[in-house]
């Protein structure tokens, strides 16, 4: 007999996708058998106690968790997100529910011994759900007591070798797509480039010393399967610089129909045989391809990388040999003064150990928005509040054409006054010897 | 419920205390198949929906099987996946950025065991624990937040909706019939944790009411600068109030000018805005964030006001079923949503969509709104 009668989230049973209510359900009475005696350090009913919860919120369309929450750990000023319940009689289970972030590995690669560790640890000293993961990347331990923080962190870092996540107005968790983990499109490793910077920045991350959040994400290349350029302030996105390779052979067997376009993504559609020229040559945005004689060419030159080629048929068509990444800035999300993606600062930069190149820019950026950063205004906003010209001067990178997507269409020019001859302290006086009033 | 301590002395809080050490290292969960052939795969196949080939340089071959995760899920469920993991794939899993699991193996013939076993597997209630697809031209797994499960400021519930919509969209989960691949996602506020402005459809949780004030705590909780200074539309001032005979300080919200985004109470707990009737779910269509053919985009407001509707939301699941249906018949292959509504034409969209175009949707958000209005005589009758 659960504690709580659910009858509104019991209806989101049914139904073929993975129910998250069932789900709980079953951890509430694994709970309650506790077949490994295990010495729970949160109440044993708390599963039952966040369905109750919950029920209580669909049942008035109103969240029942109280403003905020401050707790953490000595020596960190983030990485928990403390949260209490607004009716905590009712739900003493969930009377303190803070999050605890785990720093998750880059890639999202586990074993199994790994993650049966974090189990165990989450069972003895949480509520025993989970988020896997929360959207910046992290391991989200969902429902905790204050009491419990220091344990955990303890333990974490003890037994198992492994640091908290970043909150805060700081350096929150990187995250990266698969990169050349598993993807023949990845133009650097990711990973390596994602674990490194965790690292090289762990101060930055663990104690908030900006005005505001800031993010990095890794994306492989231009396809950003982990949305860098949407969803992180510094945005870094693999490309090249040289040709793509063709296999005209290849080519040949997608003509054939041997294999299958876009490496079968589009299987269960009815879209007849494959037609290169309107499916590929046709679609490139630049125009800068052609199929003649059997023969595929392409004019790199006028290539803007977009992947749809090479996405369409990878096979016959791979990504250049000299390869690095662009940095784009900025990306953010409405508030305060509406989206921004990622805008395009450093077109290419090579990623080589020890990463020097990329470090610069990194501090650079820094150095200057923790400086004239207001008070919880991301970098994109600075960018839109002293123009994109203060950051290249402020990172000293020279303005290229790359730079826009097209040049201002208002004249309202802003000059330096050493760039203008004679500069700008005039005498009146002398203007009138030539112009009467 | 004794407690147990883990070593840690509160009497010494700094002692033996370990700091920034960072995440573990990624190449010890790497599945020897993916260590011995990193950053040297020639090519990779979609065999079916939810499972991929890639073959490396070397010949060897490495089988994924992505199945559905619900983010949301217990320690029983993440020792279930292990428990799978240690049968069919040498103790090696993954997740992946949509919150999809996925489980690889080194030889074909070990496809079909691993996805007979995934299938076969199902809650008490009757859902999939791991249904297998995601893959290509079709809609993965549903980018979420907190909801009401976790969060103060939502205006709506995040693995309830998602829940029911993928209970709808669930074929196209199973299936790569679509003419290019279709995110959606979730958020429960428009601080859009996660992926909304830049998805090919998203529910956004909504306020429809100004923040009501606690004048007797406000000056007491808050700091009113930063309630102020938190206002994309300059709606908020600071004030004296008179409660009883006390005149405290405060703030005064000029309601006219409040959009409620919430952005207040993010920064003032005596600012709450939550209302059962007011709040419910916008719908936004047509972002992207590939660089493939068109620039990334952002997704645009596509529907003002769904009410919630517990525990299904049927009016926000019928839209995105209709929307889905719709680019379905209409786009060309490769065609994400929003190249496909910007090609037809927005009048087109809502045109074929059936939807509602009503005044909330033209902007009106500062010097930018005037982009987007239409300064052109070329439109579609």
């Amino acid at each position: 007999m659960a504690k709580h009668e659910t009858p509104l989230l019991d209806q989101l049973e049914s139904g073929p996708w993975p129910s998250f209510v069932s789900d709980i359900k079953q951890e509430a009475e694994n709970r309650a058998k506790n077949a490994n005696n295990v010495e729970f350090q949160v109440k044993q009913d708390v599963c039952e106690d966040i369905l109750g919860v919950l029920e209580l919120s669909y049942k008035h369309g109103r969240t029942h968790w109280k403003h905020g929450g401050i707790v953490g750990v000595f020596g960190y000023g983030g990485g928990v997100i403390g949260r209490y319940c607004d009716q905590p009689e009712m739900f003493p289970g969930v009377a303190h529910f803070h999050t605890i972030r785990v720093n998750q590995p880059a890639g999202k690669f586990y074993n199994t011994e790994w993650l049966r560790n974090l189990c165990d640890l989450w069972e003895f000293r949480g509520s025993g759900i989970t988020n896997m993961h929360g959207s910046t990347g992290d391991i989200v331990f969902l429902g905790t007591v204050t009491e419990q923080l220091e344990e955990i962190f303890f333990e974490l870092t003890h037994k198992h070798g492994q640091d908290l996540g970043g909150s805060g107005s700081n350096l929150r968790t990187p995250s990266d797509c698969i990169g050349e983990a598993r993807c023949e499109y990845a133009c650097y490793d990711t990973q390596a480039l994602c674990h490194f910077l965790t690292n090289e920045y762990q101060d930055e991350l663990h104690r908030p010393a900006f005005p505001y959040k800031f993010k990095f994400k890794f994306d492989g290349c231009p396809n950003c399967c982990v949305a860098s350029i949407a969803r992180s302030d510094m945005s870094f996105i693999g490309t090249w610089r040289d040709d793509i390779r063709i296999d005209q052979d290849a080519v040949a067997a997608y003509v054939g129909g041997e294999y299958p376009p876009n490496a079968g993504a589009h299987k269960d559609g009815n879209w007849g045989a494959f037609d290169i020229q309107k499916e590929v040559i046709d679609l490139c945005p630049t125009g800068c391809m052609k199929y003649e004689g059997g023969k595929l060419e392409i004019n790199d030159k006028e290539c803007t990388r977009c992947m749809h080629c090479i996405n369409v048929m990878p096979r016959a068509l791979k990504k250049g040999l000299d390869t690095g990444v662009s940095i784009l800035v900025g990306a953010k999300a409405p508030i305060l003064d509406g989206a921004q993606m990622g805008s395009l600062l450093v077109p290419f930069v090579k990623v080589e150990e020890p990463y020097e190149e990329i470090t610069e820019v990194i501090e650079a950026i820094w150095d200057w928005w923790m400086e004239e950063g207001k008070n919880r205004e991301r970098l994109g906003e600075l960018i839109k509040r002293q123009g994109f010209q203060a950051m290249l001067d402020a990172v000293g990178i020279d303005p290229v054409p790359q730079h826009v997507k097209e040049p201002r269409s208002n004249p309202y020019i802003f000059w330096k006054e050493d760039e203008v001859p004679g500069g700008w302290q005039r005498d009146v006086n002398e203007f009138r010897k030539y112009h009467q009033r | 419920m004794a407690f147990v301590s883990s070593g840690y002395n509160p009497e010494k809080p700094m002692e033996n205390r370990i700091t920034d050490i960072g995440p573990k290292h990624f190449e010890q969960f790497y599945p020897p198949v993916i260590k011995a052939n990193k950053g040297k795969w020639a090519y990779h196949e979609v065999l079916q929906a939810g499972v991929l080939k890639h073959v490396a340089e070397s010949g060897d071959e490495v089988y994924t099987v992505r199945v559905g995760g619900a983010r949301l899920m217990s320690v029983t469920h993440i020792r279930e996946i292990c428990e799978i993991a240690d049968k069919h794939c040498d103790g090696y899993v993954r997740w992946t950025t949509r919150n999809n699991v996925e489980f690889m193996v080194d030889a074909e013939a070990k496809v079909k065991p691993l996805i007979d076993d995934l299938e076969s597997r199902k809650f008490a209630g009757g859902s999939y624990k791991f249904p297998v697809g995601g893959t290509g031209a079709g809609i993965t797994n549903i980018v979420h937040t907190q909801g009401w499960i976790h969060c103060h400021t939502p205006a709506t519930d995040a693995s309830g909706p998602v829940k029911a919509a993928m209970d709808v969209l669930f074929d196209d989960f199973k299936s790569m019939r679509l003419p290019a691949h279709l995110r959606v996602s979730l958020a429960c506020c428009l601080n859009m944790c996660g992926a909304v402005h830049c998805s090919d459809i998203a529910i956004l949780g909504y306020h429809r009411k100004p923040p009501m004030l606690d004048h007797e705590y406000l000056d007491k909780m808050c700091e009113i600068p930063l309630a102020v200074a938190a206002c994309p539309t300059a709606a908020i001032r600071p004030t004296k109030v008179e409660i009883g005979d006390k005149k405290l300080n405060s703030v005064a919200v000029k309601q006219e000018r409040c959009m409620f985004c919430g952005n207040c109470y993010t920064m003032c707990p005596s600012m709450p805005l939550a209302d059962t009737e007011g709040d419910g779910i916008v719908i936004m269509a047509g972002g992207k964030v590939s660089n493939r053919i068109s620039y990334p985009k952002f997704s645009k407001v596509v529907v003002a006001f769904l009410p919630n509707e517990v525990p299904r939301w049927e009016s926000t699941t019928d839209c995105i079923k209709n929307m889905v249906e719709a680019y379905a018949a209409g786009a060309n292959k490769y065609e994400r949503f929003g190249e496909w509504a910007e090609r037809i034409g927005w009048e087109r969209f809502f045109d074929v969509t059936g939807l509602e175009f009503t005044h909330h949707l033209i902007d009106d958000f500062r010097d930018p709104a005037y982009y987007t209005w239409r300064q052109t005589s070329q439109f579609k009758f």
